[in-house]
Order: structure tokens, then sequence, then C-alpha cells
């Protein structure tokens, strides 16, 4: 057969088929997500979650730090005021929705942050072994010895108390999760065949590494950053909390729990709701991440 | 034969460093890959054959530089592979290529077959840009797969499909030796038919060298020009398939062909059965290699290593490494079991 046949062939082909290969391959994940009912639910709340961080600031009748309003202060939800108010009158309604987009924004970008730089070195000490990898593991247990926590707290110490340096402090405790995730799945990966087809082709190891290892490995490392995105929320609400994070004005949901803490007998409102918002956004994410890794398991594939 | 040598080996030695101890010191070697010197010509096949742990996939990954070996040459076209650089080497990779035996390992799950195709010609950059996927679709029909087929994931195909498909990438670089490394062990019988005979088709039309490692003596005997036959990281018996098959001087050759099944059952043959287990390549035995099996063994061969040697009675170009051959085949030495 000649080239122009196979051509033409090629491009009736391309009208009769409906789904890309990509196409059919998203559809066959969901296909299997929407097995698990609850990851579902989680992944269905965090899309919502997401929107109504990013839309509701525009629906919000009330500015989150400058609408003071002292003739109103400490009182409960009502109708104006859906979740009360907090010591200087805002609207904790206000507040929360505005904190919902900053604490996203958090979790977000510290797992991202962390994330690529965890991603980065666990395959290159799980490609390339040897001494790199002792020195480069060594170095990830001595992050990993550390309580999480702890360690934000010893960093930002150093660092300075700021949004900023939360998000630095959270993706550096990240990396060493990541990098032993990423650290395993390498080291199962790279001795496969085609890994070995690729070598005896000539590819260079950045091909290798980002062409073929990375995406096989994609699945550990998408429920770990789901999963870590409700850690690093966690961890950054808890140093806000500790006035360690976001400073007082700052609407983040961590912060304006702990402006509730001080009025919790008289006003118990304004540390109830930021706490919900952080409790079911760690809950959407855990429970999707978790059904994430149901879905994503080789072992399930028929 | 007066074919022109592709590929001549030499005393290829692969030692693989056992690491133990406190400090990750070496401690020991496996040895699987001791002293192994063959030659394949042009447009041949030669197979590789032996047990389990012989050391015939470590020669052909070797020979592929996907290890680096311990000592020894492997000359390609008169370049000795080993001596050249990774940049050089790389662009040598063009030449040799390799099929694998699992199928279901050796295809990147995540990339289509046309990606597969296109990215072993983009590597080597053999084929323009815009010409890639028509030389893919080729590729496929070449191999006994459907242009439509083009666009799936490896995982939609069978076992001999992708098995198909891996022929294809290796084929998509213009090869001049493909390295089969136990290509159809995993297929089934009438799978394996079929691509065996792919596989001598592609060989006659496009002049193709084949070093075909394999354990399956029906196999190797329906595919090749000349065996080699390994024990224990060394070629005990090479020659072409006629006298080997026919012929055999090595011991162990004759236990090994003696356990071929014979499809008649009246006509039994007389099968040797070896004793004990293959030694551990970590600590091979002296001399000869074999003579703690050897029905034939005698103190000459736990002390001296025997060469490949060709004697009178024996086909040109058939060798065997036996301190006895004469005294085996004039029998003044008989087998004590």
């Amino acid at each position: 057969m000649n080239a122009e046949q196979a051509n033409n062939q090629s491009t009736e082909q391309k009208k009769k088929k409906v789904d890309s290969p990509f196409k059919r391959s998203a559809k066959d994940f969901y296909k299997k997500l929407k097995k698990n009912k609850s990851a579902l639910i989680g992944g269905y709340l965090i899309i919502a979650l997401i929107i109504i961080a990013i839309v509701g600031p525009f629906f919000t009748v009330y500015d989150p730090v400058h609408d003071t309003d002292y003739m109103v202060k400490l009182q409960g939800p009502s109708a104006e005021h859906w979740f009360g108010t907090d010591h200087h009158g805002r609207d904790v309604f206000t507040r929360v929705i505005h904190g919902l987009g900053i604490t996203l924004g958090i979790g977000f970008f510290a797992t991202i942050l962390g994330g690529i730089v965890g991603v980065l070195v666990g395959i290159i000490s799980g490609y390339y072994g040897g001494r790199v990898d002792s020195i480069i593991m060594r170095l990830m247990d001595v992050l990993l010895a550390f309580p999480g926590i702890l360690l934000a707290l010893a960093l930002i110490s150093i660092l300075g108390a700021s949004l900023q340096n939360v998000v630095i402090a959270v993706s550096i405790f990240a990396i060493p999760t990541f990098a032993r995730i990423v650290r395993g799945s390498t080291l199962a990966t790279k001795n496969l065949e085609y890994i070995d087809a690729m070598r005896a082709l000539g590819a260079s190891d950045a091909r290798i590494i980002f062409k073929h290892i990375f995406p096989n490995i994609l699945s550990p490392i998408i429920v770990q950053a789901s999963l870590f995105v409700a850690t690093a929320i966690l961890s950054a609400s808890g140093l806000s909390f500790l006035g360690l994070g976001a400073q007082p004005p700052s609407p983040e949901l961590g912060a304006i729990l702990s402006n509730g803490r001080d009025f919790m007998w008289d006003a118990g409102h304004i540390a109830l709701f930021p706490g919900l918002g952080i409790m079911i956004i760690l809950l959407a994410f855990n429970v999707f991440g978790d059904g994430l890794r149901d879905a994503l398991d080789p072992k399930m594939k028929k | 034969m007066a074919q022109k040598e592709l590929l001549k080996v030499n005393h290829l030695k692969q030692y693989f460093p056992i690491k133990g101890g406190f400090f990750g010191r070496t401690v020991n070697h496996v040895k699987a890959v001791d002293d192994v010197s063959f030659e394949i010509y042009e447009g041949e096949t030669l197979s590789v054959v032996g047990e389990s742990g012989c050391g015939k996939s470590t020669t052909g990954r070797a020979i592929l530089r996907l290890d680096d070996p311990t000592e020894g040459t492997i000359e390609f076209d008169g370049e000795d592979l080993l001596s050249l650089s990774k940049r050089e080497m790389r662009n040598r990779r063009k030449d040799i290529q390799v099929i694998f035996q699992d199928p279901y390992a050796s295809l990147n799950p995540r990339q289509t077959v046309a990606k597969i195709l296109t990215e072993a010609m983009e590597i080597q950059n053999v084929v323009p840009k815009n010409k890639r996927r028509e030389r893919a679709i080729e590729l496929l029909e070449t191999v006994g797969l459907n242009a439509e087929q083009i666009d799936r994931y490896p995982h939609e195909f069978s076992g001999g499909q992708r098995q198909r498909v891996g022929i294809a990438r290796a084929l998509a670089v213009e090869p001049k030796l493909i390295v089969c490394d136990e290509a159809v062990s995993a297929l089934d019988v009438s799978v394996q038919a079929q691509v065996l005979n792919l596989l001598k088709k592609l060989q006659r039309e496009f002049n193709l060298t084949f070093l075909f490692i394999a354990h399956d003596l029906g196999v190797v005997r329906h595919i090749s020009d000349r065996v080699a036959v390994m024990y224990l990281g060394k070629v005990v018996e090479i020659a072409d398939k006629k006298s080997l098959f026919e012929n055999p001087q090595h011991p162990y050759t004759k236990a090994l062909l003696s356990a071929i099944p014979t499809p008649d059952p009246e006509n039994k043959k007389e099968r040797i059965v070896l004793k004990g287990d293959v030694p551990s390549p970590i600590d091979p035995p002296t001399g000869c290699r074999f003579h703690t099996r050897c029905p034939f063994a005698t103190d000459l061969c736990k002390q001296d290593i025997p060469e490949l040697r060709n004697l009178d009675h024996m086909e040109e170009g058939h060798r065997a490494a036996c301190h006895h051959i004469e005294k085996i085949v004039s029998g003044d030495m008989k087998p004590n079991y």
C-alpha cells in the first residue's frame, strides 16, 4: 500500500472515530470514579467550594475587612448577618466566603510548590540510584523526622510570620512525602521493559524521565496531592490560629477561628462557622483522595 | 561461510557486584557471563539457548549496552561498541534493536501505538516529521496489524498483537541487528508460530540479522541458522543448526537435546537426566563448569577450562568446549550415571 492510500484511510478513520484517545481514557476514569459514591460527592464538593471561593466574593454585601459596625458587634446569626458578626461588627459570612479562597489558595499553592520539588527530587533519586539516591533520601529522612507542624513553626520563626511564609513552610514539609512516594514508584517503573526499550532506542535520560516514567507514576502523585491539600490547609489554618500565619484583619479561616476563640462563651458562632468551613474542606479532600486512590489503582483495572 | 561478520563478541564478561556489609562494600560477584565469544554473520539468525540463569539474556543486554560489561569487546560492523561514548552510542543504537519477552511490560501503557512508533522515529530522527504517521501505518501493516488500530492503547490489544507492535517499534528505526530476548516465550503456541513466521518474513524482506535468545528448542530449531548453547555464563557448543541437532558433541548439549519431547510415543529416545542443580554463578565450579553434573567428568575437567574446539569429524564452524570429545565419540569413555 502506498503512502497516499494510507493517508486517505487514516483521515477516513478520524471521521468515523467518535472519541480521541485522551477522551476515551478520561471517560474510563470517570466511570471508575463514579462507582465510588463518597469520592464523587467529595469531588463535587471540592468543585462547589472552588466555585464559591471564586464567585462568592462578588456577591457578598459587606466588605470582609473594612465594614466594621460596632453597633452590631458579637451578634448571633440573623437574616441580616447569616453567620452573625464578630467583635468589630464585621459580617462573619462575608469573611468566611472571602477566607475560603485564601485558605484553598494556600492549600493548592503549597501542594503544587512542594509537589513539584518533591516529584523532581524523588524521580532523580529513584532513577539514578546509587550515591545520589542515598544522599537525597537521607536529607528527606531528616525532614521527615520533624513533626510537620513543628518544622513549619521552626521555619516561620526564621522567615517571619506571614501568609507567604506559611505557604513556603508547608510546601517544604510536603517535599519529603512526595519524594518518598515518587522514588518508590520510579524504582518500580524504571526496571520495566519499555524503559529498556527506550534506552535501546537511544532516548535521553530527560526524555525517559519526563515522557515515560512521569506519566506512569502520575496516579500516586495525584492521590498524594489531593490528600496533601487537606494536610496543607490544616497546617496553614493551624499556623494562622497560632498567630504565625495570616495576620488579624485577613479573613483566612484559621485567623477568624483564632479571633473567635476569645469570644467562645459569648459568641460561639464566630469560631463555629470558619471551623465548619475548614472541616468540610478537609473532609472533601480526604474523601476525594481516598476515592481517587481506589479509582487509579491499577489492580482494579479489568 | 563467506558471509560478512556483522557482530563479533570477544571475551565478554559481565560480573554483577553483590553489595553487603555495613558500608555497602562489594563482597562478591555474580559471574553472569564469563568469557563468551561468538560472531554473527549478516542476514543470519543465531540462537542462544540454555537454562534460565545461564547468562543468555545478560549477553543480549550487554550487546545492546543496557548494562555495562566488565570486560571484553563487542564489535559491530568493525567498531567496538563498548569503547563508544554515551553520545556516540546513542547514534549507533539505531542499528541494534530489541524485542522483549513480556509484551505486557514492553510497551508504555500511557502511549497510543501511533505515539510509540513515531517516538521511536523521533529519537533517531529517521523519517521527516510530517511523514511519521504514514510510516507508522505502513509499519503496522508490515507486522500484520490494521491501520485503524493505530490510535489504540496497548491494553486494547492481545498479547500477540502487542508483540507485533513491539516488533514494529524495533523496525521503525530500520535496524540491522535485532536482539530477540525470549521474544515468543510469553505467547501461546499458535501465536508463537505466527510471530516466528512474521520474524522470518521480515528477515527476508529487510535483510535483518537476529540474535535469538530462547530456551525453547522447538522454536530454536524452527528459526535459527546457527545455535550457541550456554551453560553457567559460558558457551559450551556452537554450530550450525543441523550439526547441533543431529550431531551434538558436548555432554550438556546432548542432555539438553534429549529433553525435547518426541510426539511419537512408540519411538522413545534415551533421556539423559542430569544430577543435581545448576551451581551458583557467584562461585562457579573450577575447570569445566559442567564437571559437577557431567557423566564423563574426570580430574582433568576439575582443573582445566576447556576451549571451544573443532575436530575432524565435526562440520566446519562446529565447535564444542569439552576435553573428552574424541574419547566420547570413539566410545572409549562410557558415561557413568
